[in-house]
């Protein structure tokens, strides 16, 4: 059987690919790599179709020896790669024989790197997806040292190129206001536009939390829960917004200010605790 | 009904009631409106109806001003999900008292009564269900309890629902089935879809 044995892991490592899409009525989120561009990539690089499951790495620590030899990629957040003891290029198809130790440094910027295994991570899939969904528990469960993670068989061939490193910009994230925007004073919207808000600790899969200057509402009654989409930019009463990500729930009961866009969402992935972004939101006051 | 544009692609459909998303969700579920205009995902709930993933907005807006709110799909009728029921649930005299009965008539009450699943939420499998007269409503435990058991059957504002796994949680319980109410290697994994009607059966 081709697999890999998983000897050690950092904080957390969960198997992801694209993530359920029709399960939500029934109250399953999408889940889901959180870093789209970079969990793609890994997979071209490796020759795996590009919604191949991968394996999502929060601040490096993973060490994995294939059962048999395989090319791997490692893209996302730069942790140092290394094939025993030497080190390999990170967002480059990089062949490991049967037995070789990979394993990913701590990364020094950014929070998830992705791996990809030719073949892709061949776990049972649950609803259509592979993906492990941190809020309901629907998936295989968080990765641990030692398991042995079924990996298919190679389709394609691994990627001459390597990948040009993105360039660490200032994180910014693209929004449209609504769909309760109309709930919020006349100024929040120019607020959450020209303020800069700090990652949470309390940060995860389902949503990156953030303080900042508060946003107010102008309409206090309770707002019965309804439908919530990736990105959405969710109030509680204490006006500080929070950004749902791939595990977040499927309904909710405060208003949504604004939505981030899908091509800029996956910025949050890779925001640690304590960093900044900002949001440059349509048609708000600049 | 109003329409709220959610991000780049997705739709919040804001209707009178909960049985108007009921309908509007019944409707789009008969038309396969996801498939003919492209919806990734379409999630009821209490007054909306939300389309995900939609790829020709268009042909969304073209479809849903000619949705009839106040038609009840005759096809979607079923035969209720019958749940046989303990009523032993720890808050059970509570809300008999703030309903105004005994508990013997509470449970009469809760079990004659015909339940429409709403929507989902909360949990995989978690039915909001619609069916009890609004002056029925209670609050939510002002403190959460941290261990529900898989099964409990609770009441919180106008809606009723059961537990399907053990988690933490503040509706106020009035029982327990031992009914399955969520199965993912299952066809369909949710015994409680939106849409579907409900009895509670009193069992000892």
């Amino acid at each position: 059987m081709r697999a890999v044995r998983v000897v050690a892991t950092g904080p957390l490592v969960t198997v992801q690919d694209a993530g359920r899409v029709g399960f939500a009525h029934l109250g399953v989120p999408r889940s889901g790599w959180l870093d789209d561009p970079a969990a793609r990539l890994a997979n071209r690089l490796v020759g795996n179709p590009e919604d191949a499951a991968v394996l999502e790495v929060v601040l490096g620590g993973l060490v994995l020896e294939p059962t048999a030899a395989m090319a791997v990629a490692v893209t996302g957040a730069p942790a140092e790669v290394r094939v025993g003891d030497r080190s390999v290029a990170h967002g480059a198809a990089v062949p490991v024989r049967a037995g070789a130790r990979l394993s990913l440094g701590t990364p020094p910027a950014g929070l998830r790197s992705y791996v990809a295994l030719a073949g892709g991570v061949a776990v049972e899939p649950v609803l259509g997806s592979r993906a492990t969904d941190t809020l309901s528990g629907t998936g295989p469960p968080t990765v641990a040292a030692g398991d042995v993670l079924p990996v298919g068989a190679a389709t394609g061939e691994p990627s001459a190129a390597e990948a040009v490193p993105g360039q660490p910009g200032p994180a910014v994230l693209e929004a449209t206001p609504g769909p309760r925007a109309d709930w919020f004073t006349a100024a929040a919207l120019g607020t959450l536009a020209t303020s800069a808000y700090t990652v949470e600790p309390a940060s995860d899969r389902v949503a990156l939390r953030l303080s900042g200057p508060p946003l107010g509402r102008a309409v206090t009654a309770e707002l019965p829960s309804e439908g919530m989409v990736l990105g959405a930019v969710q109030v509680p009463p204490d006006g500080q917004p929070v950004v749902f990500l791939a595990d977040h729930p499927t309904t909710g009961g405060y208003p949504v200010v604004a939505v981030v866009d899908r091509t800029s969402v996956w910025r949050c992935a890779q925001l640690r605790p304590g960093e900044q972004l900002r949001f440059r939101v349509r048609g708000a006051p600049r | 009904m109003r329409v709220l544009p959610v991000g780049v692609d997705a739709l919040l459909v804001e209707v009178a009631s909960a049985e108007e998303a009921t309908s509007l969700y019944a409707a789009a579920r008969s038309a396969s409106v996801g498939a003919r205009v492209g919806v990734g995902d379409v999630v009821p709930a209490a007054r909306t109806v939300l389309f995900d993933g939609v790829r020709d907005r268009e042909a969304l807006e073209r479809w849903l001003a000619g949705v009839d709110l106040a038609a009840r799909p005759a096809d979607e009728r079923r035969d209720p999900v019958v749940l046989p029921t303990v009523y032993d649930g720890e808050d059970l005299d509570d809300v008999a008292r703030a309903w105004g009965m005994t508990r013997a008539e509470a449970v009469a009450t809760h079990s004659g009564t015909e339940f429409t699943v709403a929507f989902c939420g909360f949990a995989p499998g978690f039915a909001y269900c619609t069916g009890l007269p609004e002056e029925l409503a209670v609050p939510r435990l002002e403190r959460p309890r941290v261990r529900v058991p898989a099964g409990s059957v609770g009441v919180a504002g106008p809606f009723t629902g059961v537990y399907p796994r053990t988690s933490p949680g503040g509706w106020r319980l009035l029982g327990r089935t031992d009914a399955r109410l969520w199965d993912a290697a299952a066809e369909p994994p949710a015994l409680l879809a939106p849409g579907t009607v409900v009895r509670f059966e009193e069992v000892s």
